[in-house]
């Protein structure tokens, strides 16, 4: 059984279809990169898939079970999906520390003191220790956004999803944080990113897939994708995106 | 000295002269012209009267101390109800329905009326039910009026706080699965309030002003007090004197707001 499953998830904006029919299986541990263009519909997927916007038709599935039933209690779902968003949205009157035992004290109800020690190990392991009692406005953003995949990781999520998460940075800030992607993937996290970051995706990913205008037109490992691709519009695109 | 350095230097020397000449002419118009009105020496003596300023002053000031009693308790519940007013115009659940209506009709009604007719109605009407003392004491529903006509505005201004925040925020905050009400009490009231302190602030500078408005229904505060004097004295000097004590609290309060004001700009940019 899959980990996560996309069956025919259709999003609309008013009358702009923004994902229109697309199916996609993420198996555990697996690590897939959404890639096309600006408004090919790949932030949007993830969104959905994490239930912060409700989808028109179709189904997710995680863990074999459905998690878009109208009506659902989106809570539940959302602590077991961790996003991470191109503009990292740390909370600016927390600290580092404040922002990510701020959920999992109120939603896994858990004390401060219970939490210090997790939470202490997860900053050291990303190289945050003498960080966490800085505010976000004190940080670098390479710093920020590894406070903002911490702060989801505190959660313990099943899957992590990533949105477009170096496109923010200046670019000697991206390596360290693509890093942090390959110390997940190492410890089997399954992960959905948004990307443009190509080099990257033909080295970490398990899949490749290719939106365009809301639909999926290829999918494959790395190499087939990239070095093959059969659709004219993805070669178009990865001759643009490589050059 | 660099070229550009002299030439700013140059420009800054032509400001302040033609600053101060302009600065010297205006004061200088004032104090030689309006002595040549033909009734100067009488404003001078029923408004601007050191002696009648000197005796009466003690006791105006004693009298702003009930200005600053009820200014003390009505702001925090100012502060509370106006909250809760936002907070009730954006509640959502299909069961609070009628919360927001009441929270709207509240802010249209107490923004609507003018802030004496408030304290009139309230503060003669309710006594007028013939309640036991002390409750039908003035201080109680003048305070009362006060409270709900400035709770409507400062609701309305935590209300622009909660929307200035942005939405990415209370995305993020959802994402990691906490529930609404979670998401509006530690991610977004924080930042809402911080963002409208300066707002808040210039409320609090009136409503400061405000409670003058209660000497119609009785308390003898400050303006009340100046009145009393005026009639013993046949004179307004005390009236201004109010007025200096006004200020003395005012402009540095004014001059914080405005502070915070542009420090708050400044971190935005």
């Amino acid at each position: 059984m899959p980990k996560l499953e996309l069956q025919g998830v259709v999003k609309r904006f008013g009358d702009r279809t923004v994902c229109d029919g697309i199916n996609l299986t993420v198996d555990e541990g697996q690590m897939v990169c959404l890639i096309g263009a600006s408004g090919s519909g790949k932030s949007t997927l993830l969104r959905c898939i994490n239930l912060l916007e409700p989808i028109e038709d179709g189904a997710i599935f995680l863990d074999g079970e459905d998690i878009s039933i109208p009506g659902l209690n989106p809570q539940s779902v959302r602590a077991r999906i961790g996003i991470v968003f191109q503009s990292f949205n740390l909370f600016p009157h927390m600290t580092a520390l404040e922002n990510v035992m701020l959920a999992p004290r109120r939603v896994r109800g858990l004390t401060r003191a219970e939490l210090q020690p997790e939470v202490e190990a997860l900053f050291a392991r990303f190289g945050l220790a003498d960080r966490m009692h800085n505010y976000p406005d004190q940080l670098s953003g390479g710093q920020q956004q590894r406070v903002a995949i911490v702060r989801a990781l505190a959660m313990q999520p099943e899957v992590m999803l990533f949105d477009e998460i170096t496109s923010a940075l200046d670019p000697q800030l991206v390596g360290e944080v693509l890093d942090v992607l390959l110390m997940l993937k190492k410890q089997g996290m399954t992960m959905v990113m948004a990307t443009h970051e190509m080099g990257f995706a033909r080295e970490a990913a398990d899949k490749i897939c290719f939106l365009d205008s809301g639909r999926i037109i290829e999918e494959g490992p790395p190499e087939a994708v990239f070095d093959h691709p059969s659709h004219q519009t993805t070669q178009a695109f990865l001759a643009r995106a490589l050059k | 000295m660099t070229r550009r350095e002299r030439y700013e230097a140059h420009q800054r020397r032509r400001s302040l002269v033609i600053a101060t000449i302009s600065t010297v002419t205006v004061v200088a118009a004032i104090y030689f012209l309006v002595p040549l009105a033909p009734g100067w020496s009488k404003v001078q003596q029923s408004f601007f009267n050191g002696e009648t300023l000197v005796k009466t002053f003690p006791k105006l000031l004693e009298a702003f101390r009930i200005n600053v009693m009820i200014f003390l308790w009505s702001a925090p519940a100012i502060a509370v109800l106006g909250l809760l007013i936002a907070l009730a115009r954006d509640a959502k659940s299909p069961a609070l329905f009628p919360l927001r209506i009441f929270g709207a009709a509240f802010t249209d009604i107490f923004r609507g009326v003018p802030v004496i007719l408030t304290v009139y109605l309230i503060g003669f009407g309710i006594p007028g039910l013939g309640l036991p003392r002390p409750w039908n004491s003035p201080y109680i529903w003048g305070s009362l009026a006060l409270i709900l006509t400035y709770s409507a505005y400062v609701a309305e201004i935590f209300r622009s706080g909660i929307d200035s925040v942005h939405h990415s925020q209370r995305a993020a905050a959802l994402s990691l699965g906490l529930s609404e009400r979670q998401v509006m009490r530690d991610v977004v009231l924080p930042q809402a309030i911080r963002n409208v302190v300066p707002s808040q602030m210039n409320m609090l500078i009136a409503l400061q002003k405000d409670v003058s408005l209660l000497s119609f229904i009785g308390p003898v505060e400050i303006f009340r007090q100046a009145g009393v004097f005026k009639s013993l004295l046949a004179n307004f000097t005390p009236y201004v004197g109010a007025a200096i004590i006004f200020l003395i609290v005012t402009i540095p309060a004014t001059r914080y707001a405005d502070h915070l004001m542009a420090r708050q700009m400044r971190e935005r940019r």
